[in-house]
Formats: structure tokens, sequence, C-alpha cells
């Protein structure tokens, strides 16, 4: 094999706190290829989102380090782009114009006006939301506002994309078509997606790998899954598909067996946001 | 839509549209009540409350205006200002004909041109207080809002800057004045000013007692970006100019409005101490010159500046409000 094209390693992360340093990563090492999908999953508070942030460059490691394309990051740009876990529009702009600035930033030189502005609506039109190029943030709903900023962070053409639990605070079918969407749109640019998630049907369906985390503190990589079902994937086909449904009781069983949160487990059965894939997911876990 | 023909039939059998549009104009009434009505009974009541005080309170320029009186006054303050204009318009055209004529006699002569001499009127010092409380905030404004986006950039700075801020914020116009008075004559010394002093001392007074709010406002607004924004300004590698205008600056918008507003009543109030004390053109001056006049009409028409005080405060707050519904993204 070739150089890898992003590559984490040795990577630990501390964090100065009132008691003293908090040790969140502990050794994380991960090789990923061009184009690959690759999904994180872990128990909250493993620390997914302070992987997620050390390959964007929004934080520095405290040791060890990350190498896209044979350079080393150690600052944020716009070939990582990231699509945050809410949405992080402008408030301020309109659908257009949050896309707008991402654009502007980025192909200033590259591209015309005219070029830029179809560009603009292509990304709009890629997640459905070109009708609503004129609204506001305020003006339209969560699941509307995470396309756009799907689309803002697509339209930055990046190399790597970056998702924090992108869909997870949107209901069951707006995030089905977005899972659709996604999949068709990576296929095309090929690009390499990492996407943290709390949902294993999600996990399973989207990816070609998953990176399963321990428990934090010093969390590290548990198990590194590669799911081999072929593309493009259907939902419904893929339900009773036996090998489907091996890799999601694998996920699973290191979730709620090996990586058991007892703590945890109890208050998420209450918390509607993002316990109700964890409701769904532990009767199936409990019958394996 | 057969949901849709049922409650059109049943209106239409309770009477249909009449009962529809008598509920509507109650909401209406009710409305219009509360937005104009209600304050409209607020006023009459003070003005009655007014009438009927006044005469008991007696000073030694005889009893306390009532509303009555005062509106006299009011009448012939405008006539006054109108009287002074006739005769300054012709004192101009006087000087000019005199002028043509010195000029047809001897075309080298040397003519004076004098502006007319008469005494502000209520009018003109109502003028002249707008402007001096506009410069002031203005120049507030010029300095607040890039120090506060600055301070509220970078916390050292501001752990700095902020007992200083604490400590001016809450100094007296009239505590200031006397120094501002002293500076600005020993360093503005020009042939030919621009300004006349008293104009800059005002102003300058205005702007120092002003400048907090929107300076403080400005900071806290700057300081508090959603964390996320930053984070996105940062994947786009945004220049740190282009940062603070596309993201810094609009995102504080709300806060540092809400500062400015402040801002311009602190502004309104120390002008016209300001003017009072250091007798320096404006409508301070009027009620200061009013009250050492002491004459039978005084209290009347220092009561007629203090209403006007008062509504001029509150139209400039309209005009920050509407001006703020119009560039603030949340409103
Ligand atoms: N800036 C920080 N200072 C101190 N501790 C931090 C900081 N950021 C994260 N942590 C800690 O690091 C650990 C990992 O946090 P992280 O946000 O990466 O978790 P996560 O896996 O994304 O969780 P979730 O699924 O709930 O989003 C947590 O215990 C958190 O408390
Ligand atoms: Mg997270």
């Amino acid at each position: 094999m070739s150089k890898p094209h992003l590559e984490l390693t040795g990577v630990e992360m501390s964090f100065d706190t009132p008691k003293g340093s908090f040790i969140a990563l502990d050794n994380i090492n991960l090789k990923i290829k061009k184009g690959e999908f690759v999904s994180l999953i872990g128990h909250s508070g493993c620390g997914k989102s302070t992987v997620l942030n050390i390959v964007a460059g929004l934080l520095q490691a405290t040791k060890g380090g990350c190498i896209l394309d044979g350079h080393e990051i150690n600052s944020p740009g716009p070939e990582r782009a990231v699509v945050f876990q809410n949405h992080a529009l402008m408030p301020w702009l309109t659908v257009y114009e949050n896309v707008e600035l991402a654009v502007q930033q980025v192909f200033r030189k590259s591209m015309t006006k005219q070029e830029r502005q179809s560009w603009i609506h292509h990304n709009l039109e890629l997640v459905n939301m070109a009708h609503a190029a004129t609204k506001r943030p305020g003006e339209i709903s969560g699941g509307m506002a995470q396309r756009v900023g799907i689309a803002r962070a697509l339209a930055m053409k990046p190399s790597v994309l970056l998702m924090d639990e992108p869909f997870g605070a949107l209901d069951a079918l707006t995030r089905a078509h977005l899972q659709d969407s996604l999949m068709e749109i990576q296929q095309e640019l090929n690009n390499t997606v990492i996407m943290i998630t709390h949902d294993v049907d999600e996990a399973v369906l989207l990816s070609d790998r998953i990176i399963m985390m321990t428990n934090g503190p010093a969390a590290a990589v548990g198990e590194d899954l590669y799911i081999d079902l072929e593309r493009p994937r259907n939902r419904v086909t893929l339900a009773d598909d036996p090998t489907y449904v091996h890799y999601r009781q694998e996920v699973l069983k290191f979730l709620y067996e090996k990586q058991r949160k007892l703590e945890s487990i109890t208050p998420r059965r209450n918390n509607q946001t993002t316990g109700t894939n964890m409701q769904k997911d532990t009767a199936p876990a409990a019958k394996a | 839509m057969s949901t849709l023909m049922n409650t059109s039939s049943r209106i239409r059998r309770f009477g249909g549209l009449k009962a529809l549009t008598d509920r509507f104009t109650g909401m209406e009434l009710a409305r219009t009540s509360k937005e104009l009505v209600l304050p409209m009974v607020g006023i009459l009541v003070f003005l009655g409350f007014w009438h009927l005080a006044a005469p008991q309170v007696n000073t030694s320029l005889g009893s306390f205006p009532g509303p009555v009186q005062v509106w006299e006054q009011s009448g012939q303050l405008w006539q006054e200002h109108i009287n002074q204009r006739e005769r300054a318009d012709k004192f101009v055209i006087m000087q000019e004909d005199r002028n043509a004529r010195i000029l047809a006699k001897n075309p080298d002569a040397e003519v004076k041109i004098r502006s007319y001499p008469g005494a502000p009127t209520f009018v003109d010092q109502i003028v002249t207080s707008l402007i001096t409380v506009m410069a002031g905030f203005l120049l507030a404004t010029a300095i607040a809002v890039p120090l506060g986006i600055v301070l509220g950039l970078n916390r050292h700075l501001q752990a700095a800057i902020n007992p200083l801020i604490q400590i001016f914020k809450p100094v007296s116009p009239l505590a200031w004045l006397p120094l501002v008075t002293m500076v600005v004559s020993a360093t503005y010394v020009s042939e030919d000013p621009m300004f006349e002093k008293s104009f800059l001392t005002s102003m300058i007074t205005v702007t120092l007692c002003s400048l907090w709010p929107t300076l403080i406002n400005t900071g806290v607004g700057v300081a508090a970006v959603n964390p996320d924004l930053l984070n996105v300004s940062r994947v786009l590698r945004l220049s740190f100019w282009t940062h603070v205008m596309k993201v810094v600056l609009p995102s504080s918008i709300p806060i540092i409005f809400t500062g400015l507003r402040v801002s311009l009543g602190i502004a309104w109030m120390v002008l016209i101490a300001a003017e009072m004390l250091a007798q320096s053109p404006g409508l301070g001056k009027f009620v200061w010159d009013e009250f050492q006049n002491g004459s039978s009409q005084s209290l009347s028409r220092i009561m007629a500046a203090v209403l006007a005080i008062g509504f001029i405060g509150f139209v400039l707050d309209r005009i920050m409000l509407t001006l703020q519904k119009k560039i603030a993204w949340n409103e």
C-alpha cells in the first residue's frame, strides 16, 4: 500500500482543568485511505469530538500528530471542511449568503462571479435547500439548517469531510433522507469522510469502516471494523441481510458488552433526543 | 375540504360574516386602546394633576406654572423666534444694501460683513444642542466601537483596561467639565477656529461620559460570539479583517445597539448639564439664563424647556430603536 491519505500517529490529548490535567485521548493511531467513509462511534464523552477537532486543526494534540497528504496538520483549513453538530450557520446571513461566505473565501481566485453563483446553487440543490435560499437560519427548521451546514461544507470541495453527529438532532425520516443523499454525494465526489455518530444503523449503513472508541478518560481505538457491503446500499433490503445484521451486532456488542457504561445507560433511556436510537438498539443486543 | 364547508355553513347560520367582522373590530379596538387610548389617558390625568397642584406651590417668582401658562409661553417662544428671524433677514438685506452703496462709490473700499448680533432664541438653542449631542455621540461611537472590538478580542488587554473603565464610567460630567475646558483652551488655539471652543468643550464632555455603555457592550458582545461560529471562521481561514467584519461585528450588533441607545440617552442628559455649567450655547444655557433672569415668566419658560428636553430625548431614543430594527438581524 502507498502512503496513507490521512494518518494519526500516537495522538494524545490532555486538557488543563481546575483539578489538574485531564487526559482525554491516549495514543490514537489511524490510517485512512482516500475516499474512505469512516465512522467514529463510542459512548458520550469518550473523546470523539476531540479526535475530529484534532483532524480539523481546531485542537492541537498534546503528543503525536496528524498528517494529511504528507503535510502535518497544525491549523484549520477549508480542505478539511467541518459539519458542526448544531449547524453553526451565521444567524444574520441568509441560507445563500452562508454558503456564499465559504465559496467566496475558497474560490475567490479560481472562479468567476457567475461560476460561484451557480456553484452555490448547485450545492443548495444537492441538499434540497435551493427553495429556501433567501431565508435566515432562524426561519427554517433544524433539519433544514443542518442540510445547509452540509451544503456549505460540500461547497468548499474538501478533500476530507468531517462531520460531528450531523444527523443527531433530526427526526427519523429526515435523517434517512439525508443519509441517502450523503451516500450518493460521497460516491460521486469520492471525498474522504469522518463522521461521528451515536446511531449504530447509521454507522453500518454509511461506512466503509467503523472505528469504535473505548470509554474515556484516556480513550483509544477499541475496535476497527471494516464494513464490506456492496454499494449503492439500500436500507430496506439490507435490513435483513445477514452480513449487515452481523456487523450491526458486532458494534452493539462492543458498545453494550465490552464497553458497557452502567451509569450512562440508565439516564439515556429517558433522554429522548439521543436516546431513541439507543433504546431501539439495546433490544436486539439483549437477544443476541 | 368538507370541514371547510362545514365551518363556512356554520358561520352563515350564526349571522355569517357580520359576526366575524364584529369579532375582529373588537380585537382591533383592544389593540388601539392599548397603543393609543391608554397613553392618552395617562397624559390627561397627569395634566389634570399638574393643573390642580401647580397653583399650590408658591415661589419667589410667583406660583408654579400650570399647563396653560406653559403652553402660552411655548407659543410665545416660537413667536420670538419668528420675529428674531425677520429682524435677522432685514439686518442682512440692510447690510448688503449699505455695502453695495459703499462699493459703488469706491470699488476698493473694504466692506464689513457681520453676522446678526441678536441673542439666540429657544429654537436656535435647541438646534445647537442637537448638533452638539450628535457630534459628541458620534465621536463616542467612533471611539467606543473599535476599542470595544479590540478589547473583546483580546482577553489580556481587556483584563488590563477593565479597571480603568470601571473607574471612569461613574464620573459625573460636572467633574470632567473644568478639566476639559482648561485643556481645550490650552490646546485648541488657532487664528481661524473651525469650531467654537464652547462647542468643543460640551462635545468632548458628552463623549467622555457617554462612551462607556457602548464600549462595555461592544466588548461583551465581541467576547461572547458563539464558539461554533468562531470555528467556522477558522476553518474558512478568514483574514483578520474579514473575520471582524463578517463574523464578530454582525454577531455583536444587537448588543452594541443596546449600548448605543443607553449612550445616546446619557449623552443628552450630560449635554444639558454641561451647557448649564459651562454657559456654552444650547438648551442648558437657555434654562440657566431664564433662571438668572428671574422674571414672572421664567418658570413657565423653563418648564417649556424641560418638556422640550424630555420630548427630544424620547425622539432620539425612538430614532435609535428604528435604526436598530433596520440594522440588527435579531429584530
Ligand atoms: N476544552 C476542554 N477542557 C476540558 N475538558 C474537555 C474539553 N473538551 C473536552 N473535554 C473532555 O474530554 C472528554 C471528551 O470530550 P468530547 O467532546 O471529545 O466527547 P465526545 O465523545 O464527543 O462526547 P459526545 O458524544 O457527548 O459529544 C470529555 O470528558 C470532556 O469532558
Ligand atoms: Mg461530541
